[in-house]
């Protein structure tokens, strides 16, 4: 339960100011601030170049977590280390440790699989599958064994009408989901991690290319989430963030590394934020 | 003075026209030249009917179940061993390793070997060592390994040209590799399989010299894969170059060759479509 402010002389060296987290001002209760996930010094580089360095925060249960800060700060780079995703990404090495649940997620003993499980990722560029609509959604429950066709419809039907999306595609769910527009393809990937229940939810920019309707719609699914799902998203929205989360991180571009600023409440960070450099950037004047 | 970029877009446009024009010419001069020669011979009978008085009258029916014959070996077990393989390169192996960069020279060195090495090498190993003699199968096996390493090539690139995106995306999903391979990257890559197999067969049906080590040139109707049996690109050159007279057949004989590899690319394309395709929506 610490929250974190770097130091605000970008000369002092490694000392850093902590404090401890207290009660939510005002905000959902939901938010009894346990750490699902807490990261500790995390560096990670791609081929030998750090895209990030040292970053030490705590994911809460059940709460709403923004990452903002300025492109190429190393947002989505963070979120692929949640899951170990980096592992995939060639030339991608991951310092430092990452607890999940109390378990460091780099462990010889854990298994990947069962943690991607109950991680569900949203990409900053939508990914469906070459399938139809349809088969993009159950093709992932199968995997995990839903088998029977009552159960495999009413999923579909339900994470389609989560994401706003069943209205406009019920009549041709097996249409190729290529074909759908960006914005459509975005809640469908949404949708196809939503289906699977997980734990956690990290969403890359979940609303970039969405207009303002379905943009309401994914935080409307992003509000009635926040207890029951531990969420964290990147997002260059400043107000959406604003709007969803309960604590939030500011990264900032130091020689060339992504770091984070400061992380603490969400409210905090935008209308008293301890570092200048978040100041400035909450108010829009630099990033 | 440089011409305007209108008038530079015309002279460009002009200049692909005519190289695709030259193109097409060629091929529609062979084309009409080989009709113009051979389409009188051409009819049913000449379909149904066995090869008489050495080829110079009578017709294919024999040669052509032969040439099926030999098709049909070489591709059902070049397709399976190629999708393996590709399959094995392009996920198993990182891209710039060792073993990837070793296997793709050799793959390169062997797609242009010259067609009368394998020839010798079939006869050595499937007629002789493995035992089959002159046969379908023999001929079958040696183009195999003639279609083989273009089959990998192609179907390998088409797998890795697959976006990283859907990688990711499956392991945030936490798929497995085989529903990754098999509902996913299998199926965008069917194009790529049925161009390999394509090209593969092409290679094939147009093979001579390693056809006459190993399926030999007996021109009877086969009674099994163990028979030898005469193909088309053979009988056509047995025709054109050892029996006076059997031009006229000759001629025949290379228009349904033609035919053939036009109706054979196409059963390739039906085929990875029906295979992997059919799961695949395309936008
Ligand atoms: N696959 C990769 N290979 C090499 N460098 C990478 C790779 N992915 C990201 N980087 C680099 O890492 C740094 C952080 O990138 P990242 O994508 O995490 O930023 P981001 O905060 O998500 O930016 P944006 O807001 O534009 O999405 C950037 O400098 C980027 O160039
Ligand atoms: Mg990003």
């Amino acid at each position: 339960m610490i929250a974190y402010i770097a130091d605000t002389d970008a000369t002092a060296g490694s000392g850093r100011a902590a404090y401890t987290l207290g009660p939510l001002a005002a905000g959902p209760t939901c938010c009894e601030p346990r750490p699902q996930i807490s990261v500790e010094n995390l560096t990670l580089a791609y081929d030998g170049r750090a895209a990030l360095k040292e970053v030490s925060l705590d994911i809460f249960r059940g709460c709403v977590t923004a990452l903002i800060g300025p492109s190429g700060c190393g947002k989505t780079s963070f979120l692929s280390s949640l899951n170990r995703l980096s592992d995939l990404i060639p030339g991608c090495e991951v310092e430092g440790r990452i607890l999940f649940d109390g378990q460091n997620i780099h462990d010889q003993l854990t298994n990947v699989r069962a943690l991607r499980r109950r991680v569900g990722m949203i990409f900053q560029r939508p990914n469906p599958f070459p399938l139809s609509i349809r088969r993009n959604l159950e093709m992932p429950l199968k995997e995990h064994g839903v088998q029977r066709r009552a159960d495999l419809d009413a999923a579909v039907w339900r994470s389609l009408v989560d994401v706003g999306l069943w209205e406009e595609v019920r009549d041709r769910l097996d249409a190729p989901a290529l074909a759908l527009s960006g914005g459509q393809q975005q809640r469908l990937c949404i949708a196809r991690a939503i289906a699977l229940q997980p734990d956690v939810l990290l969403m890359d920019e979940p609303c970039s290319a969405l207009d303002p309707v379905s943009s309401t719609i994914v935080e409307d699914l992003i509000a009635s989430l926040r207890g029951g799902y531990t969420i964290v998203i990147a997002t260059h929205n400043l107000a959406q963030a604003r709007r969803v989360a309960n604590y939030a991180g500011f990264f900032w571009v130091k020689d060339r590394a992504g770091v984070l600023i400061e992380f603490d409440h969400c409210q905090r960070i935008f209308d008293s934020p301890r570092h200048e450099l978040t100041a400035a950037y909450v108010s829009g004047r630099r990033g | 003075m440089l011409p305007t970029p209108s008038l530079r877009d015309a002279l460009y446009g002009f200049g692909i026209c005519i190289a695709a024009l030259l193109v097409a010419a060629i091929f529609f001069w062979l084309l009409a030249d080989l009709a113009w020669q051979g389409v009188g011979r051409l009819d049913w009978t000449f379909l149904t009917t066995p090869p008489r008085n050495a080829g110079r009258d009578g017709g294919l029916a024999p040669i052509l179940v032969s040439t099926s014959l030999i098709i049909l070996v070489a591709m059902s077990v070049a397709a399976p061993l190629g999708v393996a393989t590709a399959i094995f390169l392009s996920e198993f192996t990182p891209a710039g390793g060792r073993l990837a960069r070793w296997m793709s020279l050799s793959l390169d060195v062997l797609a242009g070997t010259p067609s009368i090495v394998f020839g010798l090498f079939g006869g050595a190993f499937f007629c002789v060592f493995l035992g089959l003699g002159f046969s379908i199968l023999s001929g079958g096996l040696t183009l195999a390994c003639m279609a083989l390493p273009i089959l990998i090539r192609t179907v390998e690139s088409g797998l890795r040209s697959s976006p990283i995106e859907w990688r990711l995306g499956a392991a945030a999903l936490d798929l497995s590799r085989a529903t990754l391979l098999w509902h996913v990257l299998l199926p965008a890559a069917a194009p790529s399989l049925a161009a390999g197999l394509s090209l593969g067969i092409g290679r094939a049906v147009a093979e001579t010299a390693a056809l006459i080590f190993t399926s030999g040139y007996v021109d009877r109707m086969p009674s099994s894969l163990f028979d030898s049996g005469r193909a088309l690109s053979v009988h056509i050159y047995d025709l054109t170059m050892n029996v006076s007279g059997g031009d006229a057949n000759a001629y025949a004989s290379a228009l349904v060759l033609i035919a053939f590899l036009i109706a054979a690319n196409s059963l390739a394309f039906w085929f990875s479509n029906r295979i992997f395709g059919r799961r695949m929506a395309r936008a």
